[in-house]
C-alpha cells in the first residue's frame, strides 16, 4: 500500500512539473538563504518536492558553494566572483542581476548532513538523465545510501533502461534501498540475497548496519550475507597488501635510483640528493604554473611537460655542484658529506626565500586522480599505478643507457679503473660531471612524481634522504639490479609489517633488520665483485 | 691540498654569509625602546608555520608604534632564529632575556620547543606568549598559553561529531607529546560518553610520514562496521598533504567518513588541492572566513604589511593578536614592563578578539575562546557550520585523566600555585 502510495506522489509529481509556476519556486530558493542547517535542510526538502527542473542547478551550484544571499533583501542569487565584486544571476533562470561588492552578499552554507540530503535528492533527480555514465553515479550515490525515498523513482528507471550494465547497478541500488524501506520481509529477503551477490566493502558496511536495526529472521540472514562478503574480502587483503607495498617500492626505487648513480656507481655521498627531487618538484609546480597562465586548457599535461623540465634543471644544477664542489673532494668521503650537507641547507634556504616557507600545491591532472575499483574490493589508486610505471620506465631507460650508450660505457670505465680509462683517451672530469647530472636528473624526475603524493616543500628531499641511502646500502652498492631488489624488498615488508605493528614500529623493524642484515652481508644483497668497489 | 681547503673554507664562509643574510637581525640601537624578543623558527622543518608568526608580530610591533608606542617608548622587534633545533631553543630565549633584555617574549610553537625554554624563562624570571593549541597538563608563573587548551578545542569537536550521530572514533596521531596527550584525554572522555573499547581505534604514525595507503584503507575497513563513523585527527604538519593527498584518492568523501583536524589551518590548505576535500572539519578557536569588522580589518592590515593579497590568516595569529595586546594592556596597567608586576596586572585583562567577543587573562594564564568548528571549502577556506553559545575558559588540568582532575591552577595570591591539589590541598611545588 505504502508502495502504492509513492508511486502515485511521484507520477502526481512528474505531471505537474511543467505546470509548477516558477514564481513558486522562486519563493522556496529564497528560503534556503533563512535559518540554521534543520531549517536549511527543509527548505531543500521543499524544493526538490516542488519538482520543477531548475532544481538540479540551484541544488548544484548550493552544493559547490556558488549560491549567496544578498544581505539586504535575503534575495537568492549564483554568484560569480570577478575581481572584488561578484556578478548576480538569478538561480533559476540563469539570467543576469547585476552585481554587488563581496560585503553585500553572503555565502549560503550547507554542512556534511545537507551536502549528504542534496546528493541523495540530485540522485533521484538525475536517475533520468541522458548520460548513462550521470545515471550510473546516480545509481551508485543511492547504493552507497539507501536512501529508501529513491526507491520509486529507481523502480521507473530500471524499467526505462536499456544499458544492461547501469540496470544491474540500479538494481543492486533498488535492493539497498528496499532494506530501510516499508516494503514487506519477502521483499526484504530477495533484497539481502541480491546483496549477498557482492563483493563490496560499501554493501558489507549497509548490511551490518541493516542487520543491528531489525529483529530475526531478518537479522541473522542480513548477517550472514554481511560475514560472507567479509570472508570473500579478506582473501583479498593479502593482494591489496603486495600492491600497497608495490607501490611504496616504485617511490623507494625513484628516491634512491639517482643516488644509486651518484653513491652507487660514484662513490660521492651526496647528502643534497634529496634536494634535487625537491627541486624536481618545484619545477613540476612552476610549469603547472606556467600552463595555467599560458595554456589553461591544457594543464593536465602540464606534468608531462615538467618531466623533461625537471630532468634538465636538476641536472644542470648537479652538474653545477659537481664542478664548484664535489670534484675538489673526490676519494674524501667525510669532507664530500660535510660539503654537500651545506649545499643542501643552502638550496633549501634559498627555495624557501623565493617561494616562501609554505606548501605549494600542485593538483593532480584528472587523469590520475581516482582508483579503479574492483568488484571484489581490491582498490589502485591511479597516481600509484602512473608513479609505479613511470619508476620502472626510468629504471629500464637508466640500465639500457649504461649498457649500450657509448657514455654509459665510459661511466663504467672510469668507476672501474680511471687510470686506464684516462689512458685510454676517455675525459674523466667530463664523465664525473655527466654521471653526476645524470643522478640528480633523475632524482628530479622523482620530484615530478612525489608532487603527486607528498608536500611541495623545502623540507621535501629530507624526508627522502634516509630511506634512500637504506635501499642503496641494502641492496648493494654500485649494482641498479640491487637497488631494484632494495626498493621492493623493503616496500613489501614494510607494508605487510604496517598493519600488525604499526607504522612507527613496522619502521623501526625494517631499520633494526636492515642492520642485522648489513652485519651478515656488508656489500648488500647483490655484493659486487671485483677490485673496484672500493676504489 | 692547501687548495682543497681554501676551497672548502670559502664553502663553508658563504654558507654561513648567506645564512646570516637570510636571518633578518635588527639592529641592537640603545635608546627609549622597549625590546621585544620573537622566537620562532625561520629555517628547518617548522619554518613553514612559524615564519608567518614572526611576520605577524612585526606588523603588531610597528602598528603599535604608530600609536604611539609603549609607555612612551618605541617597541623594538628582536628576531632570533631557533631553527627548529629543540636545545638551540633555549639557548636563544637566554640570549634574548639576558643578552638583549627583552621585556617579553613570543614565540615557540612545538610543545617540546616550549618544554625546552620554559626552565629557562623561569629561572630568569621573564615572560612567554605562546600561540598555538596544545596538550595542556601545564601551567607556568612565566608562560601565558593563548593558544586552545584541549577542552577547547579537541572535546567541543568531539562533541559535536557525537551530535551528528557518530558512533565509532578513529584517532590518529603524529608519534609526540601533544597527539599523545590528547587523544587520552580523548579516550577517557569517549569511554565516559559510553563509547564501547572497541569502537575506538587509535593509531601513531612517525614525523612526516608520507606513505598513507595501508593508514587509509584500514579507515576505510573500520569505518564500514555499519556505524556511523569519523576520525580524529592529532596528525601534524607535513604529513597532513599526504594523508589527505591519500583520502581523497581512494574516495573516502566527507560524508561517508569524516576528518576533524586540530592541526590543519588556512595555512596548511594553501599546499593541497582541497576539491577532494570538502566537508573535513576543522576546529580552531578563529577562522580567516569569519566575517567581522575586526577581523577583515586585521586581514586588510596583514595583506598591506606583506604586500601579497593571496597570505591567509590563522588561529596561532590570532592568539598572537591578542596575546599581544594583552601584554600591552598589562604593561600600560602596571605602568612598568617589570616580570612580576606584569604577572600581577595581566590576570583579569580582557581585550577584544577577532571574531567579534572578548578574550581574558584567567588566573590559570590561560584565555577564554569561542570554539569553531569549520568545514573545508572548495577554495581552501574553512566555513563554520557550528560555534559554541559562549566562551569557553581554558582549562589547563584535564577533568578527565586521573593524575590531573584534581589539580587547579590559580596564580593570584595567595594561592600563586600551578599545580594545586584540592584533596590533599597541597601545592605540587612546580612553580
Amino acid at each position: 500500500m505504502g508502495a502504492f502510495r509513492s508511486i502515485f506522489t511521484s507520477l502526481f509529481m512528474l505531471i505537474f512539473v511543467s505546470v509548477a509556476l516558477a514564481q513558486d519556486v522562486g519563493v522556496l530558493v529564497d528560503k534556503l538563504a533563512l535559518g540554521n542547517f534543520t531549517e536549511r535542510g527543509a527548505a531543500i526538502s521543499a524544493l526538490v518536492s516542488s519538482g520543477s527542473p531548475s532544481v538540479v542547478t540551484v541544488l548544484q551550484a548550493l552544493e559547490d558553494g556558488r549560491l549567496y544571499a544578498r544581505k539586504s533583501d535575503h534575495k537568492v542569487f549564483i554568484a560569480t566572483p570577478s575581481g572584488d565584486i561578484f556578478k548576480l544571476a538569478d538561480p533559476l533562470s540563469n539570467s543576469d542581476s547585476g552585481q554587488a561588492p563581496k560585503t553585500d552578499i553572503e555565502k549560503i552554507k550547507v554542512n556534511n548532513s545537507l551536502r549528504e540530503m542534496i546528493s541523495n535528492a540530485m540522485s533521484s533527480l538525475t536517475l533520468f538523465s541522458k548520460d548513462a555514465k550521470v545515471r550510473k553515479d546516480a545509481a551508485l550515490a543511492i547504493l552507497k545510501s539507501g536512501d529508501a525515498s529513491a526507491l520509486p523513482a529507481l523502480e521507473k528507471a530500471i524499467a526505462a533502461e536499456n544499458d544492461t550494465a547501469v540496470a544491474d547497478i540500479m538494481r543492486i541500488a533498488a535492493a539497498a534501498a528496499t532494506l530501510k524501506s516499508d516494503r514487506p520481509e519477502e521483499a526484504k529477503k530477495t533484497a539481502i540475497a541480491t546483496l549477498a551477490q557482492q563483493t563490496d566493502r560499501d554493501t558489507a558496511s549497509l548490511l551490518t548496519a541493516y542487520a543491528a536495526s531489525v529483529s530475526d529472521p531478518l537479522r541473522s540472514q542480513a548477517l550472514a550475507a554481511a560475514e560472507k562478503i567479509e570472508v570473500a574480502l579478506s582473501t583479498w587483503t593479502a593482494v591489496q597488501n603486495i600492491w600497497f607495498g608495490f607501490s611504496l617500492a616504485s617511490v623507494l626505487l625513484l628516491a634512491a635510483i639517482g643516488l644509486a648513480i651518484t653513491f652507487g656507481v660514484m662513490g660521492v655521498i651526496n647528502m643534497a640528493h634529496g634536494e634535487m627531487v625537491m627541486l624536481g618538484a618545484y619545477t613540476t609546480y612552476v610549469v603547472e604554473q606556467l600552463f595555467q597562465i599560458y595554456v589553461p586548457d591544457a594543464s593536465d599535461y602540464a606534468i608531462v611537460a615538467a618531466i623533461p623540465s625537471a630532468f634538465f634543471i636538476s641536472a644542470l644544477i648537479g652538474m653545477a655542484i659537481e664542478r664548484s664542489v664535489i670534484r675538489f673532494l673526490y676519494g674524501r668521503p667525510l669532507e664530500t658529506l660535510l660539503a654537500t650537507w651545506g649545499v643542501s641547507l643552502i638550496l633549501q634556504q634559498a627555495v624557501r626565500s623565493i617561494f616562501g616557507p609554505t606548501n605549494k600545491s600542485v593538483t593532480t591532472p584528472s587523469w590520475m586522480s581516482g582508483s579503479i575499483d574492483f568488484s571484489n574490493g581490491l582498490s589502485f589508486t591511479l597516481n600509484r599505478i602512473a608513479i609505479l610505471i613511470f619508476a620502472l620506465a626510468i629504471f629500464a631507460a637508466l640500465i639500457l643507457l649504461i649498457r649500450y650508450t657509448s657514455l654509459g660505457l665510459q661511466m663504467r670505465s672510469v668507476t672501474q679503473n680511471r687510470p686506464m680509462a684516462n689512458a685510454m683517451g676517455i675525459r674523466s672530469s667530463r664523465v664525473d660531471a655527466l654521471t653526476f647530472g645524470l643522478g640528480s636528473g633523475i632524482a628530479g624526475l622523482a620530484g615530478v612524481a612525489l608532487s603527486q603524493i607528498d608536500n611541495v616543500s623545502p623540507n621535501l628531499g629530507q624526508s627522502y634522504i634516509i630511506d634512500s641511502f637504506l635501499v642503496v646500502v641494502f641492496g648493494g652498492v654500485g649494482n641498479l639490479w640491487g637497488t631494484l631488489a632494495g626498493a621492493l624488498t623493503l616496500g613489501v615488508a614494510n607494508k605487510f609489517l604496517e598493519p600488525f605493528a604499526g607504522a612507527v614500529l613496522a619502521k623501526i623493524f625494517i631499520l633494526v633488520a636492515v642492520i642485522l642484515f648489513i652485519q651478515k652481508k656488508p656489500r648488500g644483497l647483490f655484493a659486487l665483485k671485483g677490485r673496484w668497489v672500493d676504489a | 691540498m692547501t687548495n682543497r681547503r681554501g676551497f672548502l673554507k670559502s664553502t663553508v664562509a658563504f654558507a654561513a654569509l648567506a645564512g646570516a643574510a637570510l636571518v633578518p637581525q635588527y639592529a641592537f640601537a640603545e635608546g627609549e625602546t622597549i625590546k621585544v624578543g620573537i622566537l620562532h623558527s625561520l629555517s628547518g622543518t617548522m619554518a613553514i608555520s612559524e615564519t608567518t608568526l614572526k611576520d605577524v608580530m612585526l606588523m603588531l610591533i610597528e602598528q603599535q608604534n604608530a600609536k604611539g608606542g609603549l609607555l612612551g617608548k618605541k617597541l623594538e622587534g628582536v628576531v632570533v632564529d631557533p631553527a627548529s633545533n629543540w636545545p638551540l631553543f633555549a639557548e636563544k630565549a637566554r640570549g634574548l632575556i639576558s643578552g638583549d633584555k627583552c621585556a617579553a617574549v613570543f614565540g615557540c610553537w612545538t610543545s617540546v620547543s616550549r618544554k625546552s625554554v620554559l626552565p629557562v624563562f623561569e629561572e630568569l624570571n621573564s615572560l612567554l606568549f605562546y600561540p598555538v593549541q596544545y596538550e595542556g597538563e601545564e601551567s607556568s608563573k612565566n608562560v601565558f598559553y593563548t593558544g586552545a587548551a584541549p577542552n577547547q578545542q579537541a572535546i567541543p569537536a568531539v562533541d559535536y561529531l557525537m551530535n551528528e550521530g557518530v558512533k565509532r572514533w578513529v584517532l590518529a596521531g603524529t608519534d609526540y607529546v601533544y597527539p599523545r596527550t590528547t587523544n587520552k584525554i580523548l579516550e577517557a572522555y569517549l569511554t565516559l560518553k559510553g563509547v564501547a573499547k572497541e569502537d575506538i581505534m587509535i593509531n601513531y604514525t612517525p614525523f612526516g610520514h608520507s606513505d598513507w595507503q595501508t593508514i587509509v584503507s584500514d579507515v576505510k575497513k573500520f569505518g564500514s562496521a555499519g556505524k556511523k563513523t569519523a576520525v580524529v585527527s592529532t596528525i601534524n604538519g607535513d604529513a597532513n598533504v599526504p594523508f589527505y593527498k591519500e583520502l581523497g584518492n581512494q574516495g573516502v568523501k566527507a560524508t561517508d567518513i569524516p576528518v576533524v583536524a586540530f592541526s590543519v589551518g588556512e595555512e596548511e590548505l594553501a599546499g593541497l588541492d582541497t576539491k577532494p576535500l570538502v566537508g573535513h572539519l576543522a576546529a580552531w578557536n578563529y577562522f580567516m572566513s569569519i566575517d567581522t569588522p575586526s577581523n577583515a580589518a586585521f586581514i586588510k592590515d596583514w595583506h598591506a604589511f606583506t604586500k601579497k593579497d593571496a597570505r591567509t590568516t590563522n588561529d596561532p595569529m590570532e592568539a598572537h593578536y591578542i596575546g599581544f595586546n594583552m601584554w600591552v594592556a598589562a604593561v600600560t596597567k602596571a605602568g612598568t614592563t617589570d616580570s612580576d608586576a606584569v604577572q600581577d596586572a595581566i590576570i583579569g585583562v580582557s581585550v577584544p578578539n577577532l571574531t567579534g567577543g572578548y578574550a581574558a587573562m584567567l588566573p590559570n594564564h590561560h584565555i577564554t575562546k569561542p570554539v569553531f568548528i569549520g568545514e573545508i571549502q572548495a577554495d581552501g577556506q574553512i566555513d563554520v557550520v557550528w560555534q559554541t553559545t559562549g566562551l569557553v575558559a581554558g582549562d589547563e588540568w584535564s577533568d578527565f585523566l586521573p593524575g590531573s582532575k584534581d589539580l587547579i591552577s590559580d596564580w593570584r595570591k595567595p594561592l600563586h600555585c600551578g599545580n594545586f591539589n584540592v584533596v590533599t590541598a597541597k601545592c605540587g611545588g612546580a612553580s
